[in-house]
């Protein structure tokens, strides 16, 4: 790589008093150049995009949690903007509600994404098991709720909880049981659920996909050794699509962090729960209420929270994978 | 396969113990739906009476009726606006992951990896974590409440440069290019003739998996457009929805029901037709 093709430096006139065989030799070596002109160009498009409206958006919310409008005394002047160092994430994090919401989405993550995958890992490993019958239908019924635009699910969902319209709390009131899904303690439970319906069939689309890629011999060679069909999808396919796993988990815990849309149509029926539920609920509302700096700052927080528990969970698993 | 007899005899108790765990799981991904589908034809007082699963009063034309023609047929301008920002956005944003794809695939030079690096860091930023920083720039630019506020972010997908770069380089063969090359053809002629026909199916799947984005988004729009006429279907049907019980103007819950399931109907019918090309991305994203 050090070595600089003579090319480089060569006169590129074809028409100069080098021998035919240096022009050849330009010529090719010039090729290289103009092509990776040609890949920029390719690129250019999206890299354009990319920098302004991914770059330059994540620059710019940093730069806007660092400062805070400061209004005169007796509010007749415009506010001015000032250097706030990192007294708006003093602010944000020292908000008991922001702190709340922040644990909220660490708690549904904490049960939600472990109980999802399991069931998409199940219902997959099912799928995969070569008696299993209607194998398309129930592939089909299982992502139906994807196809779905998770507004349409939510909005579906907030009736199927909505005290007085709810068939659930009818059907369990037939029991004698009272049952009020969007009571506070229940709130958690019933965007968990939410989540499940919306996202297992996703989940268990990309594992059952992974799963036909682990040889068949394999198993068939386990049966013969007396292998059951628990042991093989335990023992021989579960850690074959180990990769598949860990995608989405990283995914999930991504996904639960931007948590929103379920949240604040669900608030529409259920007026009890907090208008700061989640982060991104929070920073949406500091949105609304014109403090761009508050918003800024909880995205920030936000976005470190994801970064550092999808890649904490990628380091951890890495780690066991090296002790295996 | 023959090579098991000896216990192919055994499943026969778990066999029916896997089809009824299946079926468990399908009533409760599918009741759901089926709610939704028996709720929009009933009449809004039908709604609150009677078996949620079961059909009352027809009333589906009337409420469909009344989800059209409400509010001088906004609805109309909603679903053209989805259309208008998931055809327009997806549309641009194939394009151009087609090329950077390529680009990345088929060409060396300096600079590559880290491109790709950032693309793939980038594909695990989400949308929503995005759309507050967008909508804080858009304020300083004066874009906000136009329709570029949610085209332009539209138009970027870098998941779909993922999934370009992974087809260009599987399936656009080195020879094909270097055959145009000596053939003369230039390299953007050589890319729209051929690279772009050999990559075709697979952007039919980058361009789906984007529609349905844009499609389905709705904490971007609901940030950026207070205008009514400018508001994809997502951000007006949930509006209807927060306006249910208040005052004079409330909407009746038979049209947000309504409302909400024909939303997802061309989403469905993109999804059933389409099977194939969705199961290839899904692969894809599973392969790294």
């Amino acid at each position: 790589m050090t070595t600089a093709p003579a090319g480089r430096t060569a006169p590129r006139d074809p028409g100069g008093p080098g021998a035919a065989r240096t022009a050849t030799r330009t010529a090719a070596a010039a090729r290289p150049r103009s092509r990776a002109r040609t890949a920029l160009l390719f690129l250019a498009p999206f890299l354009l995009l990319f920098t302004g409206l991914y770059l330059a958006p994540i620059g710019y919310t940093v730069y806007q949690s660092l400062f805070r409008l400061r209004r005169s005394g007796l509010g007749l002047s415009a506010p001015t903007e000032v250097f706030a160092g990192l007294g708006n994430y003093a602010t944000a994090l020292g908000d008991p509600e922001f702190r709340g919401s922040l644990l909220r989405v660490l708690l549904i993550g904490l049960v939600q994404v472990p109980l999802m995958l399991l069931l998409a890992l199940v219902l997959a490993l099912l799928l995969d098991a070569k008696s299993t019958m209607f194998k398309r239908f129930f592939r089909l019924a299982f992502f139906l709720p994807y196809a779905l635009p998770g507004v349409v699910g939510a909005i579906m969902w907030s009736y199927l909880v909505a005290p007085g319209l709810s068939p659930i709390t009818a059907a369990a009131e037939h029991l004698g049981l009272h049952l009020n899904l969007t009571s506070d303690g229940m709130l958690g439970a019933t965007i968990g659920n939410m989540l499940t319906w919306g996202w297992t069939g996703y989940n268990m689309l990309i594992i059952h996909s992974a799963l036909q890629s682990v040889p068949a011999e394999l198993s068939e060679a386990a049966v013969m050794d007396g292998c059951s069909a628990f042991g093989i999808a335990w023992r021989i396919k579960v850690p074959m699509i180990r990769p598949a796993l860990v995608l989405t988990t990283v995914f999930s815990i991504i996904g639960t962090a931007q948590l929103y849309n379920e949240p604040a149509i669900l608030h529409n029926v259920a007026p009890n729960l907090s208008s700061g539920y989640t982060p991104v609920y929070a920073a949406y509302n500091a949105v609304d209420a014109n403090n761009f700096n508050l918003a800024a700052t909880e995205s920030v927080v936000l976005a470190l929270l994801a970064l550092v528990l999808s890649f904490g969970f990628l380091k951890l698993v890495q780690r066991r994978g090296d002790a295996l | 396969m023959n090579t098991t007899p000896t216990r192919a005899a055994r499943p026969g108790a778990s066999r029916w113990l896997v089809l009824g765990v299946l079926l468990v799981a399908s009533v409760y991904f599918l009741a759901p739906v089926w709610w939704l589908l028996v709720a929009s034809t009933k009449t809004s007082a039908g709604l609150f009476t009677g078996n949620g699963f079961w059909f009352g009063d027809f009333a589906l034309f009337d409420n469909l009726t009344q989800v059209f023609t409400r509010q001088d047929g906004v609805y109309w301008e909603w679903l053209g606006n989805s259309a208008l920002y998931a055809l327009g956005g997806a549309g641009v944003s194939t394009l151009i992951s087609a090329m950077a794809g390529y680009a990345l695939a088929k060409y060396r030079f300096r600079g590559r990896e880290l491109t790709f690096n950032g693309v793939l860091a980038a594909v695990l930023v989400p949308q929503p974590l995005l759309a507050v920083p967008l909508y804080l720039m858009f304020s300083e630019l004066h874009l906000v409440n136009t329709y570029w506020a949610v085209l332009l972010p539209s138009m970027v997908s870098p998941f779909g440069v993922y999934l370009a770069r992974i087809y260009a380089a599987a399936s656009v063969p080195d020879e094909l290019i270097e055959a145009g090359r000596i053939d003369g053809a230039g390299e953007l002629r050589i890319f729209a003739t051929i690279a772009l026909r050999v990559m075709s199916p697979a952007l039919v799947t980058v361009f789906l998996f984007q529609f349905v984005a844009i499609w389905t988004n709705y904490l971007l729009p609901v940030l950026m457009l207070a205008d009514d006429h400018l508001q994809p279907v997502t951000v007006g049907v949930v509006g209807w929805q927060a306006q249910r019980a208040l005052g004079p103007g409330a909407v009746p819950l038979n049209v947000v029901v309504t409302a909400a399931m024909v939303s997802a109907v061309p989403l469905v019918v993109l999804f059933l037709s389409l099977q194939r090309f969705w199961r290839a991305g899904l692969t894809a994203g599973s392969v790294k």
